[in-house]
């Protein structure tokens, strides 16, 4: 067995832009996706993650690097002949030919005997639920069977890899979250790998194994939904994902797994911790996610608390979010109501004196850009 | 008044329509009807028409001619029957021609940079500018015994030093499909493009990606994806080369008589109204079923028509 199912080694794509320059939309990306694998690439548009998707699937060769699929080297390949296969964001169905007609023309393509064609169609359509829709046309169907005919034609060929460009950007909330569900649960059933590309960081955190943050060309992290949530590592990770509040200083002490950052705006130090190697007088970026600040009517401890003015606070069911302004610097804080009442005293409201106290486990020191 | 045009959508429908329907029935269908009992009619001897219901037009048409050399009252003679015949195979020759040279540049040009595109699609409209006739008559220029391809194809012998007589080019069936063949070009063309420009380029991935290499995406996917145009694009070529008759007027001359030919020549020179309308009936009949056969077939192409 081949050690990734899919590698991406120093790889370079580089596009002629209009004006007559040239752009590095993929910039020295290394990459190494395990077997059976749900890996997702998140970023912005123009990060470079459908590029690498692409380029995986053999529509882009990169512009100098190579692209490994189960250990062999792709090189100017063509997608007819690279054991993957991709879900287009459009879906891309064949709009004349019939649903079964779709998930047939791959196997077709590969010459697969025709009672084989006919008994793993049948299988590809009751795979996706949709066992009596083989006979309609792909543009009788809604959005979401839409989807999951391109699915399924691109499952039925049994491909190394399953390649996903943003598939469910185009459905509504409640059929995305649904479908979310319902990939993570077919990726499980058919142990295939898959590259899922998303700029939607809750469907990356619901669905991945383990995702890569990208930005401009280049990986920033790598790593499960919960060491890119809890322990990002950089500024752009932090702020991407999920919700949090900076503060800038300097180290003043730096130990390992303690550090000390004199935050001027606070006028006061700030204990934290952080993986990243830092010395004193660096400068430094704390970042603490606003579900990780507690909020009391009385001064706590005596690190890391601080005595805040409670500028806006929003009642939004699950939480209450607040906003508060500590010696001029602005935090986000959010409460999770757990208690079920009407009394407005249960809540924090404007306009009241209060403190806030950042745990030093909660606040992550990062090196500054 | 107003407020009951506003009203009703029945009324709108009609004073909308009612200009083109006025038009239509005033100078088609009418004249069509005209035409129709004028075919059964007999022809005067200054060139009138006699109102009668008699079948000779049509069965003159189809080769019962009354006028024998042997003296017998009535021979099979071809004539008719052969023009006919003639211009539906040049029709279709000219159709199959023009889809086999129209394809490929319609598939260059929906394949080009949106800004070349337009210089394309533009290249091939210039021509409509110059008058139709004119056009043609150019063609005469280039094929004739002292044109300019017999001057090209002599120089050419001439330096090859090959012995060389000038090619009787023109007054051939082959010269009337050439200048068929240019003139129609253009309304294949932008058709095909048409459909082909509307085929999202993640079809064309999507097979590849399914393992279709590109001459299987061309058959599989590309083809049937543009066949709309390719049938727009038959219809707007093949109705009009079945119908007219200053090609083969200017570049076949006498040797290459169309149905066209024979019903203006009816009309302007032998003076036969009567025999002229059963052409031109047998004519619009022939249209007509070769038409409905093939969009019974293959539809209208109607996306195409409609965009």
């Amino acid at each position: 067995m081949s050690d990734f199912a899919v590698e991406l080694r120093d790889v370079v794509k580089t596009f002629q832009t209009p004006e007559g320059g040239s752009v590095n939309a993929v910039d020295h990306l290394n990459m190494k996706i395990n077997h059976g694998e749900f890996f997702s690439m998140l970023g912005s548009s123009g990060c470079g993650k459908t590029t690498s998707l692409r380029m995986i699937a053999g529509f882009e060769w990169p512009t100098t690097g190579e692209v490994y699929i189960e250990d062999q080297p792709q090189g100017h390949r063509p997608p007819f002949q690279r054991p993957v296969n991709t879900v287009f964001q459009n879906y891309a169905l064949f709009q004349h030919m019939t649903v079964a007609q779709n998930i047939a023309f791959g196997l077709e393509m590969d010459k697969v005997p025709a009672a084989e064609i006919k008994r793993r169609v049948g299988e590809a359509l009751d795979m996706v639920k949709l066992g009596n829709m083989g006979k309609r046309a792909p543009r009788q169907l809604s959005g979401g069977q839409q989807q999951r005919i391109a699915l399924a034609r691109a499952l039925v060929k049994r491909p190394k890899v399953l390649l996903l460009d943003e598939p469910l950007g185009a459905l509504d909330l409640k059929l995305r979250k649904e479908m979310q569900l319902e990939l993570k649960n077919l990726q499980r059933e058919v142990g295939i790998t898959f590259v899922f590309v998303t700029h939607d960081q809750e469907e990356a955190l619901t669905m991945s194994d383990r995702i890569a943050v990208m930005s401009h060309g280049k990986v920033l992290q790598i790593g499960a939904p919960v060491e890119i949530y809890e322990r990002p590592n950089c500024k752009f990770v932090a702020d991407f994902i999920g919700d949090t509040n900076f503060l800038e200083g300097e180290i003043t002490v730096a130990e390992k797994d303690h550090l000390i950052v004199f935050v001027p705006k606070l006028a006061g130090e700030v204990h934290g911790m952080g993986e990243s190697e830092f010395k004193v007088g660096d400068k430094a970026i704390i970042s603490i996610r606003p579900e990780k600040i507690r909020l009391s009517e009385q001064h706590t401890f005596n690190q890391n608390c601080f005595q805040v003015k409670i500028t806006s606070s929003a009642y939004i069911g699950s939480d209450t979010r607040l906003e508060v302004d500590a010696n001029g610097v602005r935090l986000k804080v959010w409460e999770q109501n757990h208690i079920s009442t009407l009394d407005p005293r249960a809540y924090h409201h404007g306009e009241q004196q209060a403190w806030v106290t950042l745990f030093p486990e909660n606040a992550l020191v990062l090196p500054a850009e | 008044m107003l407020r009951k045009l506003r009203e009703s959508k029945p009324l709108q429908g009609t004073l909308l329509i009612a200009p083109t329907l006025i038009f239509m029935v005033g100078l088609l269908i009418i004249p069509l009807m005209l035409t129709a009992v004028v075919s059964f009619g007999k022809r005067n001897s200054d060139g009138g028409v006699i109102y009668t219901l008699t079948l000779d037009n049509y069965t003159r048409l189809a080769g019962f001619s009354t006028n024998c050399d042997s003296g017998a009252a009535s021979c099979f003679d071809p004539l008719y029957v052969n023009i006919l015949g003639r211009s539906l195979t040049l029709a279709l020759q000219t159709t199959i021609f023009v889809i086999l040279m129209a394809y490929p540049l319609a598939y260059f040009i929906a394949r080009s940079s949106p800004k070349r595109r337009n210089t394309f699609l533009f290249m091939v409209l210039v021509p409509l500018w110059t008058n139709f006739v004119i056009r043609v008559y150019a063609w005469m220029m280039i094929l004739r015994t002292q044109g300019v391809l017999n001057g090209l194809l002599g120089a050419i012998a001439g330096v090859l030093h090959i012995p060389f007589a000038p090619l009787d080019m023109l007054y051939t069936p082959g010269a009337v499909l050439v200048g068929m063949i240019y003139e129609f070009l253009p309304f294949m063309i932008l058709p095909i493009f048409t459909s082909l420009e509307k085929i999202d380029n993640s079809l064309f991935e999507a097979a590849a990606d399914l393992g279709a290499n590109p001459i299987r995406t061309f058959f599989k996917v590309t083809l049937p994806l543009s066949m709309p145009g390719v049938i727009a694009g038959t219809i707007l070529v093949f109705i009009p080369v079945m119908g007219t008759f200053i090609v083969s007027d200017i570049l076949g001359g006498r040797q290459v008589i169309l149905v066209g030919n024979l019903i203006q020549r009816q009309f302007l020179d032998a003076r036969d109204p009567t025999f002229g309308s059963a052409a031109s009936l047998i004519l619009m009949v022939m249209t007509l079923i070769v038409t409905y056969f093939y969009t019974r077939k293959f539809g209208f192409g109607e996306e195409i028509i409609a965009v």
